[in-house]
């Protein structure tokens, strides 16, 4: 019987987020095709919503780019009317990719360990 | 024609660092730089200044970068085109005029205008309902302070044919700033543009201004995750993206040898949906993007190929986004030490809320957040019991007063000083005392095309 993990999103996947007006969006990358099925599966726009919800109760918006391993979102009404209005230090939601990297998602012990040993797709200088 | 262009990002807002520019001239081989002043806030900033002096309201980095950037340019016989002039293309051109001029230099600048709408939003008649919320521009059009039209490529394009060597426009829609070079150096159709192959072309060209548009955002700058980054190489010399764009519309997205940064697979898909909503259909004025089959090829050392985005023609609207008062803002920072920290900033709010309450004073909001602890997500930073947090060296706390009035918020840092003699004690660090700013609320909305109309003037060269 295979064991059940919860694990924040930034154990699988890297964001950056930006604003538009009163909405915040992100995108959302897995480092790999077996971490994209993962993500495809788990972040939907229910959990999202759940996860912001505590600070930011808006709609989310979802669309799946699995060309590029990629899910982007978007967060209404997260920006208390816009950035220019925005009290807040983050007021254009700059830091708001790692609040998305926070979300816990439910995977498989051998799912986490197939996303964690197949190579990145990108090219880096330290591989 | 070319048979293939060179181009290279400028800035990626105002304020950015265009050092990085320099090597993407002297190295990086391209025929324009394309520089973005403007993001969406900027327009906020730019009308206060010209509230202040109506000669100004253009991003005013423009002129040194121009002072630096202008020379290598001229040698190497690379045009620059750029959106600095933001609510005042042609005060912006005049001084980059003369300051370049002083140094006997005269190059043949265009200027691009006609994206200032405010007038038509501020017709009693007009009906500009918020473009996410539906309300009715009635609700705020009395206190309208900007309102500009994204223009597409079109002007830029015929600046360029027209001999232009540095365009400046004001607000336009970002990629066009790109995608005008692009079009013009490699003779694609664009206001004629009629088979898919055409919208293609444009889509390639969209993908390529949105991923340049953001300088360092597309060369491995502020890259999201953890644990990779620290593997991009060299931040402090970052070499901002250049993209290689055939005619056919292939681009490769690479950046000037010997700099930092990382262009791969990871970093220019970070920027790729970087503030785009509905991937299939992200609207330009010139084009509409569907990235659902965009490939990205990454060929390794610095050097990504795209290829894959989708074109279908635009629609006969172009968004506008408007500025309007929306009240005044103060606030303050205050720290307090070890013992009882947490306790003590309570304390100090609990104060603050009291004398608001007594001295009647008109207000909105009071915002309060914890710098060190919750400023960046809030209610998803979970805090630790107060007990732990008393412990702590130091709590700082940040409020701040949204109000409509502005000698509220004028008055809003006098109710602090007095506390740090007769408030909680260790104190350190308030700042604050004059401290409002006024407020914009952005008023985002669609106009039909043929309400906006684009204008190129070159200026006259004074040798």
């Amino acid at each position: 019987m295979s064991t059940t993990l919860r694990i924040p999103l930034v154990q699988l996947a890297h964001a950056r987020s930006g604003d538009k007006a009163d909405w915040v969006d992100f995108g959302l990358f897995a480092w790999n095709e077996a971490g994209y099925r993962i993500l495809e599966r788990e972040v939907t726009a229910a959990k999202v919503q759940a996860h912001f919800a505590p600070w930011l109760p808006g709609q989310v918006d979802v669309w799946l780019l699995p060309n590029i391993l990629a899910i982007k979102l978007v967060l209404h009404g997260a920006l208390q009317g816009g950035g220019a209005r925005n009290l807040r230090l983050d007021n254009l939601g700059k830091a708001m990719g790692a609040a998305l990297l926070r979300m816990e998602i439910e995977l498989s012990a051998e799912e986490f360990e197939q996303a964690q040993k197949s190579p990145r797709r990108g090219w880096w200088p330290d591989a | 024609m070319r048979a293939s262009i060179r181009i290279g990002s400028g800035l990626g807002f105002y304020g950015d660092n265009w050092e990085p520019v320099a090597a993407s001239i002297e190295r990086g081989d391209v025929q324009y730089i394309a520089s973005d002043h403007l993001a969406e806030l900027t327009l906020a900033i730019l009308q206060k200044d010209r509230q202040r002096d109506p000669t100004l309201g253009y991003a005013r980095d423009v002129i040194p970068m121009l002072m630096r950037l202008w020379p290598l340019m001229q040698a190497r016989g690379v045009k620059f085109v750029c959106n600095a002039g933001g609510l005042n293309p042609m005060g912006c051109a005049q001084a980059v005029r003369t300051a370049l001029a002083g140094k006997g230099w005269h190059p043949r600048i265009a200027v691009v205008s006609g994206d200032d709408v405010l007038h038509l939003l501020q017709d009693a008649q007009a009906r500009f309902d918020h473009m996410m919320n539906g309300r009715d521009v009635a609700d705020v059009r009395e206190r309208l302070v900007f309102g500009n039209a994204y223009l597409g490529a079109q002007p830029i394009v015929e600046a360029l044919a027209q001999g232009a060597e540095i365009v400046i426009t004001g607000r336009v829609a970002d990629a066009a700033l790109f995608l005008g070079p692009l079009v013009h150096g490699l003779g694609w159709k664009l206001s004629d543009a009629q088979t898919p192959e055409d919208f293609n072309h444009l889509a390639q060209g969209l993908s390529v201004g949105h991923l340049l548009e953001c300088s360092g955002q597309g060369s491995g700058g502020n890259f999201g995750d953890q644990g990779h980054w620290q593997n991009i190489p060299d931040l402090a010399h970052i070499g901002y993206p250049i993209a290689e764009v055939l005619a056919d519309g292939t681009a490769i997205i690479t950046k000037a040898p010997d700099t930092g940064g990382l262009v791969n697979f990871d970093t220019v898909r970070q920027q790729l949906l970087y503030e785009v909503h509905n991937p299939h259909a992200y609207y330009s004025p010139d084009v509409v993007l569907d990235m659902g089959q965009i490939q990205l090829h990454d060929e390794g050392h610095n050097r990504v190929r795209l290829t894959g985005a989708l074109g279908s023609p635009p629609t006969d609207q172009l968004k506008v986004v408007a500025g309007f008062k929306d009240g005044f803002k103060a606030d303050i920072t205050w720290g307090f030490s070890w013992p009882d920290a947490w306790d003590k900033v309570q304390a100090a709010e609990r104060i603050v809320r009291e004398q608001l309450r007594e001295r009647k004073i008109p207000f909105d909001e009071l915002f309060v957040e914890y710098p060190g602890l919750n400023s960046a997500h809030g209610a998803l930073a979970l805090l630790p019991p107060a007990a732990e947090l008393n412990e702590r060296h130091e709590i700082w706390v940040r409020m701040v007063l949204r109000t409509p009035s502005k000698a509220a918020a004028d008055g809003f840092g006098r109710l602090f000083p007095w506390m740090a003699l007769s408030g909680p004690a260790y104190t350190c660090g308030f700042q604050g005392l004059n401290n409002t700013s006024e407020l914009l609320g952005i008023w985002p909305t669609l106009m039909a095309r043929e309400q906006v109309h684009a204008h190129v003037q070159m200026l006259e060269v004074h040798a």
